[in-house]
């Protein structure tokens, strides 16, 4: 491999959970400034810039944002996709990178999420009455389907299929769990068992209330360049080892196969690039909107069989002290949601390889993945990400 | 949900916009007719309504569905903040697979929601709700 090899050298956050007097401009600003001072670069050192536009009532688009950070990029990529944005936006400024398009490429993001519109994402209709939707949506917005009643459907495929239970999703809440316990930000902190995610009120058949992932305000930027200009800075280089995304639907009702994600292509080719087999990774960063949607990237990634992966989270791998401890800074299930999750995974698998875990750390830490999900288990990404470069 | 009590939600419910694709689909659900589209070319039926076959690209015919499926999955919405749909609670929200193996987005209806299974055979139930736009509902075949 070669001097252009696309390295994270920078991460950072914005102030998360509950943040009343910050708006996501704030976010933006806070992240990307903590993620400069994390790896001593200068903000005039960033030549590219990449933005998902957000559930934001400002305007987030990359260009508004390039403009308002005031980013002189000769590279841009405004791709979002959802809560999976972060995982594709690692995918292409890799390629930008490698491709010489740019040098230092600053991803941002940044929401109120909570503090702007409550706990109603999930369990809200999108469109109300007495309006007429235009799009696909058209094709849904009529039958009063919720957010998390979308996720239900897959659950209840699943479990018609596989046998999967409740308590096998309820496992992979639990185990998220006692990791926020050891993060002092998270939202929910407090040890949780199967029986109180069973006990927990029922959202949408199969889906209790821990099932769902909370919400928040939140945000986060992350700084990637090349090896040869990480070798100066503050930190030691992430490796990006593997990157691939696909799409198989937006809207739900679209899902040509419900137990099955994009993950079932993307993980395996990211796996591919990498020269990394599931098995060798140390620890899992999953979009953890749902339990559901963990269970199903984890099984599409090819951690576990097709149909297997209420059995696989059974077994404790994923838990504190296992052997690929999921989500170790509390995920989306116990930390922190703010709408889209997915730079979260990226900051906290970067955290993780550096060793900088604290409580949480994994030992031996050497190689971890982040797969994120947007839309309705519609576009997925899969990043695997090293100490050590490929070979 | 019941039958009677089902027209009178109608107003609640956001309607769709028809567009050029799903015009006639619409409008002929209002006028008591299940239709779906088949590609001319490749035989490959499709729902939702699109200006092509998402299959081989082709042009598309519109054929006249059985009005008989199956229960693909679903979920049973417990909760809904908005006030359209709060009173409504508890409603079944499923994926139908029609006979002609197509799946769309529906209300299962006339039916006990817990009562609900993977599979089970239902028929559909269209309901005007507005001059330009039918509603199909889907709910058990009585055994």
């Amino acid at each position: 491999m070669g001097s252009r090899d696309p390295v994270i050298v920078g991460i950072g956050w914005s102030d998360y959970p509950v943040t009343p007097q910050l708006d996501s401009m704030d976010h933006h600003a806070l992240a990307l400034r903590r993620a400069l001072a994390d790896c001593g670069l200068e903000k005039s050192d960033i030549d590219g810039y990449v933005c998902a536009s957000g559930f934001s009532q400002n305007v987030d688009d990359a260009p508004n944002m390039a403009e308002y950070l005031r980013i002189n990029h000769r590279w841009i990529d405004s791709t979002s996709v959802g809560g999976s944005s972060f995982e594709f936006h690692v995918q292409h400024a890799a390629a930008a990178i490698e491709e010489s398009l740019c040098d230092v490429v600053l991803v941002t993001y940044g929401s109120d999420l909570l503090s702007r519109a409550g706990r109603m994402l999930g369990t809200s209709t999108f469109s109300t009455g007495g309006t007429r939707v235009p799009g696909p949506a058209q094709y849904e917005n009529c039958w009063g389907n919720v957010l998390a009643g979308g996720y239900a459907l897959a659950a209840r495929r699943h479990m018609h299929e596989f046998g999967t239970t409740s308590a096998q999703l309820a496992e992979i809440a639990v185990g998220v769990r006692e990791f926020a316990g050891l993060n002092p930000h998270a939202q929910y902190r407090d040890p949780i068992t199967v029986d109180d995610v069973l006990g927990s009120r029922m959202i949408a058949d199969p889906l209790h209330k821990l099932d769902c992932c909370v919400i928040s305000d939140g945000g986060g930027a992350f700084i990637m360049t090349t090896k040869e200009r990480a070798r100066d800075l503050a930190k030691p280089p992430v490796y990006v080892l593997g990157a691939a995304g696909a799409q198989t639907h937006w809207t739900i009702s679209q899902m040509p196969d419900f137990t099955t994600t994009a993950a079932a292509q993307c993980g395996p080719e990211a796996f591919g690039l990498a020269g990394v087999r599931p098995e060798e990774v140390d620890t899992i960063q999953v979009y953890d909107s749902f339990t559901i949607t963990v269970l199903l990237l984890l099984e599409d990634m090819g951690f576990c069989k097709k149909g297997e992966g209420g059995a696989f989270v059974e077994t404790g791998v994923l838990r504190r002290g296992g052997r690929q401890p999921l989500n170790t800074d509390g995920g989306g299930l116990s930390a922190c949601h703010p709408g889209m999750r997915g730079i979260f995974l990226i900051n906290e698998a970067v955290r993780q390889l550096r060793g900088e875990g604290g409580e949480a750390q994994v030992p031996d830490c050497e190689v971890a993945v982040a797969c994120g999900s947007g839309g309705y288990l519609s576009c997925i990404a899969t990043v695997v990400l090293g100490k050590e470069g490929r070979s | 949900m019941t039958i009677e009590g089902l027209q009178e939600t109608l107003v609640l419910r956001a309607l769709p916009a028809p567009d050029n694709a799903s015009r006639h689909y619409w409008q002929s659900a209002a006028e008591g007719k299940l239709v779906v589209q088949r590609c001319t070319t490749c035989g490959e039926y499709q729902f939702y309504p699109r200006a092509l076959c998402v299959a081989c690209a082709g042009e598309t015919e519109w054929v006249e569905a059985s009005g008989r499926g199956t229960l693909h999955t679903f979920t049973v919405i417990r909760q809904n903040r908005s006030a359209a749909f709060a009173a409504l609670s508890p409603y079944a929200v499923g994926i139908v697979e029609l006979e002609e193996g197509v799946r769309m987005m529906s209300n299962i209806v006339d039916c006990d929601v817990d009562a609900l299974e993977v599979g089970m055979a239902l028929e559909v139930l269209l309901l005007k709700a507005a001059d330009d736009v039918g509603l199909p509902f889907w709910r058990p075949v009585a055994r």
